[in-house]
């Protein structure tokens, strides 16, 4: 797409098309709010009419005010979509922290955080709420932000598609504000990360197709003859998470106007589709992902060579052959028939070297600029998130071993093992990431402060492992406790005994919590001044002269 | 290095020049393990156990589930019990594939911060499991599980069962056209309703190969039509009630898996 | 080894692969060998489990799936164990079978297994409704003190777990007290005048005059079952009024409901879920509790 001056005289196309969608929708939704037969139905499909007319408004402004100057330079890079995706990530972040605080508190003191009438805030609702607001709203912002930028970058392209990859970011906003506030109203499926409703699902499909669409286009229109590495990552997240999503919430709405749908399958099958899913939206979103983020910024920000190609390719194409087959590492010992455990169990284990496989040229990669771990707090965070991200990828193996399983299984040892992936590697890598992109593209010379960057890691390193620890010690010790034996050889403990045992580790957890989500609340703090291009005051004083805006590139 | 590795890295610019080869090469690649571990499932005789007594949840046990699964029960409770000696002491027999045959989806849970639910079916009173829902710490002390008191008072909604029961029905669960249509009655009927219930007993039963496994009686105590209490009571009455265990043989060769 | 124009890496000395990214670009390192070593390892490993195990389904028109040298199985192992189990309590769960209650708890070895294995099935089966320790709850009688409405011996405890109280089971303990006021049995004003005749027979202060216009209606309508000194009757599971022990609660309003409506409390049967040693041993267990008799 050649920006010839004709076109801006015209329609654009992508604009007709997005408006097309929009209209269908529109159109969809007031249908389905007139013939609700139940009430959290109507209530979405009136946020669906809501935001249809405001996008199709927002495309007609935008439309209106762009004639005659150029839409969609060619010449220059999307950025305005990078900075709402950095601005989207860190909100839903804090969201996502704080109900996980929150419901964190729920388990540890039940009588001062449950509210016996408000049913939108019992424990089983926040859960998924949670969940949902961390891994899809705060990781898939940030895949999202991170794509588009290091895709264009890579490429020496601007993004492909007109408009469409803001359909892309507002339709995925929107899926968010849809599965989120149908947790509070009760709407699930169930499956775990697959919870929202069929309608929130089709909505995503159409999201991630045009989000593939405009990856793939952008490749396409490359200016570099070989795609990068960090490309391939994103590529088959992309595309893989397509093909989970869609096989997984195959299901039947009981009526088109009501929010309820019945899986396709059912017990064992729906078991293990679901958990074929579940593993590998790990090993796709939070894994994949996020690895492809590892590509980009730690080489850019340290300046040095990614460390092995060769590595590279290997791992790549391992891991993602590899990650599909580990599914019933979820389902050891229940109904899903041995054999497809003995499958899950060493696939698992043969997936460790190909995890590892991006930990090393992670961490190889700073060989030659070592130093910079002292001297750049970010480039520490992201070292520290490939730190993580490598314990976590040998708890993993070793959880999926049949006999650690049957203890740690149902324990909060998984819990634990979430939280390292979660808030040690997908958690930090993301931080750095932001904290990159937020300077580079306000084109600061430096963050605000440094020093603020420094306090974050460290309450934030310290939360991570208060939270990992207490769940380590809590998980292992209820695994313990429900099976052990008295001296006669009858069961030593009941199971509230093993839940009240727990207690101290909930408060240390929450604490943990709560340090993790005050460091991200230092970050934002920090961005919005980097944004801002404010300068702190001891700096201002030693250098008097207002400094000199200069691009990073 | 070897002669392969570098034949590999030589042409593994193949992928890295053309994005629809490197996509097609991501799908076939993560085509194959999800292939091979799911389709079996859906052939192999001995996925799910043969026993008698399974039989399709009843219109008010159905819409106890949904309760269950709207308030998220199953973030906390897993229903399945693995055989492991300490389970199968605790909670009773290991859980079969055939127990979940009419869940759509499953149910079994992946964290246990309450017990196992999977047997629970007739271990407590009605009026327990209610006032259990309503302030679970009144009964357990100990207990972090939320109170559900928000449930007391609130009817069910009978209209969408007839849906809910049609679209699984197409997805395989061998309800009747007259089960389908009896729907709100049978409902109203089991909650100790003033209908005769004779007809869904048979109906049930002729599905099941078992009789009375249905209990017929006002579960939250409060007369009137049926309430959500009603089913969601309902519902936890009738978990791991169904299969008879004197008709499973873990020896037999078909149940071998 | 692919691109255009490979060049050395001024630091490690390492050649690059000559491709060049928004600036970053890639070494050509070859694998790690540690790496390369440690995953052959691992599919060695899972070569070998797939022999011994389990492992890999059948193609389709055929049936089953490998089922490994080992010929392993978790159902079979936990029927295994499970038997083994049993049998290591055979001689246990035999005695207690067949020998009366005292002479149980005379044996000295015999009674601490018992109350052992009582102890271990009441946390999850009982102490919900009963409390820990049996310390009882609103509607859930204190099985800790001396007070019973079946009675507190070895048997009959044993037969009310067995059998549960109003339970559907087919013998169950049954008894029900009318419901004099929703039956319209008794008036408004007789019902008051009985909570404060209850309220004096517990030992507190009462009003004189509704107690002495309350003594007829008891005798006529209440001492068939709770006696005429209202001392209960535990052949019928029916409670002494006289006691500072209550079942729901002693309060003038909490009696008043009994009377015009009482709730019926019921206690599962459990010798379904329960196989009879663990009957036995819960009931010695109860005994051992403090009221034993
Ligand atoms: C925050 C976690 C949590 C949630 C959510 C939760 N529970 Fe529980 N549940 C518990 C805990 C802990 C216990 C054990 C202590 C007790 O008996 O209260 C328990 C016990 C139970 C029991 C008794 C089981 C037994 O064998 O003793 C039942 C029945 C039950 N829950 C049903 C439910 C239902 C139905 C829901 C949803 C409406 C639900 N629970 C939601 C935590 C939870
Ligand atoms: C669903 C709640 C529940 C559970 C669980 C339960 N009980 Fe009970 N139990 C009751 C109620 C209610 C009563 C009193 C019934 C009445 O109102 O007469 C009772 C009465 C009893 C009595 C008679 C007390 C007396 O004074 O005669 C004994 C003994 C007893 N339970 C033992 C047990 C044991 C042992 C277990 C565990 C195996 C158990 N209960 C489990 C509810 C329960
Ligand atoms: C048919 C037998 C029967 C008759 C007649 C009867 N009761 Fe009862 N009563 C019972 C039983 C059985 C209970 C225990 C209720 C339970 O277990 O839920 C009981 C319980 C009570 C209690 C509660 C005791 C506690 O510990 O909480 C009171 C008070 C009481 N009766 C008063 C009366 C009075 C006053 C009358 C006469 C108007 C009366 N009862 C007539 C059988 C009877
Ligand atoms: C402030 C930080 C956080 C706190 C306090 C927190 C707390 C919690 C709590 C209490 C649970 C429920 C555990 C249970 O059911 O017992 C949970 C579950 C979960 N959290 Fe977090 N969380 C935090 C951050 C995150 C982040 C950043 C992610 C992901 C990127 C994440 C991903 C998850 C997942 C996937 C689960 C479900 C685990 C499972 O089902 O096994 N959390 N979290
Ligand atoms: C080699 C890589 C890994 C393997 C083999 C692995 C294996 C496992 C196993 C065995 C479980 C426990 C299943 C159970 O008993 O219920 C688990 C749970 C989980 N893991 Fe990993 N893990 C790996 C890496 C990661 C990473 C990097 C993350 C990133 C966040 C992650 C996130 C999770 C989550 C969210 C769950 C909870 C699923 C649930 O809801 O039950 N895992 N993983
Ligand atoms: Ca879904
Ligand atoms: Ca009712
Ligand atoms: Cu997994």
């Amino acid at each position: 797409m050649s920006a010839s001056v004709s076109r801006e005289q015209s329609l654009d196309s992508s604009a007709v098309g997005v408006g097309l969608v929009l209209l269908a929708v529109l159109i969809l939704a007031v249908n389905g709010a007139a013939h609700a037969v139940d009430w959290a139905f109507r209530a979405h499909a009136w946020m669906f009419v809501i935001a249809a007319f405001a996008g199709i408004a927002g495309l007609w402004l935008w439309h209106e005010d762009s004639w005659g100057r150029p839409r969609f330079d060619a010449t220059e890079y999307e950025d305005g979509i990078i900075k709402a995706g950095i601005a989207a990530t860190m909100f839903w972040g804090i969201a996502g922290f704080t109900v996980g605080l929150l419901i964190a508190l729920q388990l540890t003191w039940p009588n001062l955080f449950y509210f016996p009438d408000l049913g939108w805030t019992n424990f089983g609702r926040l859960r998924p709420l949670h969940t949902s607001a961390v891994i899809f709203a705060f990781g898939g912002n940030a895949l999202i932000a991170t794509s588009f930028y290091v895709v264009q970058r890579t490429c020496r392209t601007r993004l492909a598609g007109g408009i469409w990859p803001w359909f892309v970011f507002w339709g995925y906003q929107l899926f968010i504000v849809i599965a989120g506030t149908g947790y509070l109203m009760g709407v699930t499926q169930s499956k775990e990360y697959a919870e929202p409703e069929w309608y929130a699902d089709i909505w995503l499909t159409i999201v991630w197709v045009a989000y593939l669409a405009v990856f793939m286009a952008t490749i396409l229109r490359r200016k570099e003859p070989h795609i990068y590495v960090a490309n391939w990552f994103y590529l088959a997240f992309i595309v893989t998470i397509a093909l989970l999503h869609v096989v997984n919430n195959i299901s039947l709405p009981a009526s088109l106007a009501g929010a309820k749908s019945y899986a396709a399958s059912s017990g064992v099958q729906s078991a293990l589709i679901q958990w074929w899913y579940g593993h590998n939206a790990v090993g796709f979103f939070l894994t994949a992902g996020f690895l492809a983020m590892v590509y980009y910024f730690i080489p850019k920000r340290v300046e040095r060579p990614v460390w092995s190609y060769r590595l590279s390719i290997v791992h790549f194409w391992s891991l993602i052959f590899i990650y599909i087959w580990a599914g019933p590492h979820h389902l050891h010992y229940t109904a899903l028939p041995q054999w497809a455990q003995t499958l899950g169990m060493t696939f698992s284990i043969m997936l460790w070297m190909p995890s590892w496989g991006g930990m090393i040229n992670g961490l190889m990669t700073l060989s030659g600029a070592w130093d910079k771990l002292r001297t750049d707090p970010v480039v520490r965070m992201l070292v520290v998130s490939v730190a993580f991200y490598g314990m976590a990828t040998f708890e993993g193996p070793a959880m999926s071993i049949r006999e650690v399983n049957a203890l740690s299984h149902y324990t909060d040892w998984g819990i634990g093992h979430v939280h390292s992936g979660a808030l040690g590697w997908v958690g930090f890598v993301t931080f750095g990431a932001m904290y990159c992109l937020t300077q580079w593209l306000w084109k600061r010379e430096k963050l605000y402060s440094n020093a603020m960057v420094e306090w974050h890691f460290w309450i934030a390193t310290i939360g991570i492992v208060l939270y990992i620890t207490s769940m380590w010690v809590s998980g292992i010790m209820e695994g313990l406790m429900w099976r052990a034996y008295n001296e006669f050889g009858f069961l030593e403990y009941s199971f509230v005994e093993t839940v009240s045992a727990k207690h101290i580790s909930y408060i240390i957890r929450a604490l943990g919590g709560g340090l993790y989500l005050s460091g991200a609340l230092i970050m934002i703090y920090n961005l919005v001044r980097t944004a801002r291009g404010d300068v702190p005051a001891d700096e201002r004083k030693r250098i008097p002269a207002a400094p000199v805006l200069q691009p990073a590139e | 290095m070897a002669q392969r590795p570098s034949w590999l890295f030589r042409n593994h610019r193949l992928f890295e020049k053309n994005s629809f080869i490197l996509l097609v090469g991501i799908l076939v690649v993560v085509a194959i393990g999800g292939i091979i571990e799911i389709v079996p499932l859906f052939y192999l005789k001995n996925t799910i156990e043969k026993v008698e007594g399974m039989r399709p949840y009843t219109p008010l046990e159905l819409a106890g589930q949904k309760i269950y699964v709207r308030e998220g029960c199953h973030v906390c409770h897993s229903q399945m019990i693995r055989p492991l000696r300490d389970e199968v002491e605790r909670y009773g027999h290991y859980s079969l594939a055939a127990e979940s045959m009419y869940d759509h989806p499953f149910l079994w849970g992946s964290k246990r911060t309450g017990p196992d639910l999977a047997r629970v079916g007739g271990k407590y009173s009605d009026e327990w499991q209610k006032q259990h829902l309503i302030d679970p710490r009144s009964l357990v002390p100990e207990s972090i599980m939320p109170p559900y008191a928000f449930l007391g008072g609130r009817s069910l909604d009978l209209s969408t069962l007839k849906d809910e029961m049609s679209a699984l029905k197409f997805e395989g669960v061998p309800y009747t056209d007259a089960m389908i249509a009896n729907a709100a009655d049978d409902a109203a009927a089991q909650a100790g309703g003033d209908y005769d219930y004779e007809p869904i007993k048979k109906a049930y039963a002729a599905l099941s190969g078992r009789n009375d496994t249905i209990a017929f009686r006002d579960f939250d105590g409060e007369p009137g039509p049926p309430s959500e209490l009603d089913a969601l009571i309902a519902y936890l009455q009738m978990l791991g009630t169904l299969v008879d265990f004197s008709t499973y043989e873990a020896d037999d060769l078909s149940n071998q898996r | 080894m692919t691109g255009p124009s490979p060049e050395i890496d001024t630091h490690s000395g390492i050649e690059t692969t000559g491709h060049e990214w928004d600036g970053i670009k890639e070494l050509n390192n070859p694998l790690p060998r540690w790496w390369l070593f440690i995953f052959w390892a691992t599919v060695a490993v899972a070569i070998v489990y797939w022999v011994l195990m389990p492992a890999w389904p059948a193609l389709p028109g055929l049936q089953g799936n490998t089922t490994g040298v080992w010929g392993q199985s978790d159902r079979a192992d936990v029927a295994a164990d499970t038997a083994a189990m049993q049998a290591e309590r055979a001689t246990l769960s035999a005695k207690l079978a067949s020998r009366d209650a005292t002479s149980i708890l005379q044996d000295h070895e015999l009674s601490q297994l018992a109350l052992s294995l009582g102890e271990s099935a009441f946390g999850d089966n009982c102490a919900t409704c009963h409390g820990a320790g049996g310390r009882g709850a609103k509607g859930y009688p204190r099985l800790a003190d001396d007070v019973w409405l079946w009675g507190g011996s070895l048997d009959e405890i044993e037969q009310t777990i067995r059998v549960g109280i109003r339970s559907g089971h087919t013998e169950t303990r049954l008894s029900e007290m009318p419901a004099f006021g929703r039956d319209e049995f008794l008036t408004a004003g007789q019902i008051t005048d009985l909570v404060e005749l209850v309220t004096s027979v517990s030992g507190r202060d009462a009003d004189a005059a509704a107690t002495a216009r309350a003594r007829p209606i008891f005798e006529e309508q209440c001492s068939s079952c709770h006696g005429v000194d209202a001392h209960g009757d535990r052949s019928k599971g029916v409670p002494n009024l006289t006691d500072a022990d209550w079942l729901y609660g002693g309060d003038r309003e909490t009696i008043h409901r009994t009377i015009y409506g009482p709730r019926y409390g019921v206690m599962p049967a459990w010798s379904e879920r329960l196989d009879p040693a663990k009957v036995r041993a819960l009931a010695i267990y109860v005994h051992s509790l403090g009221g034993g008799e």
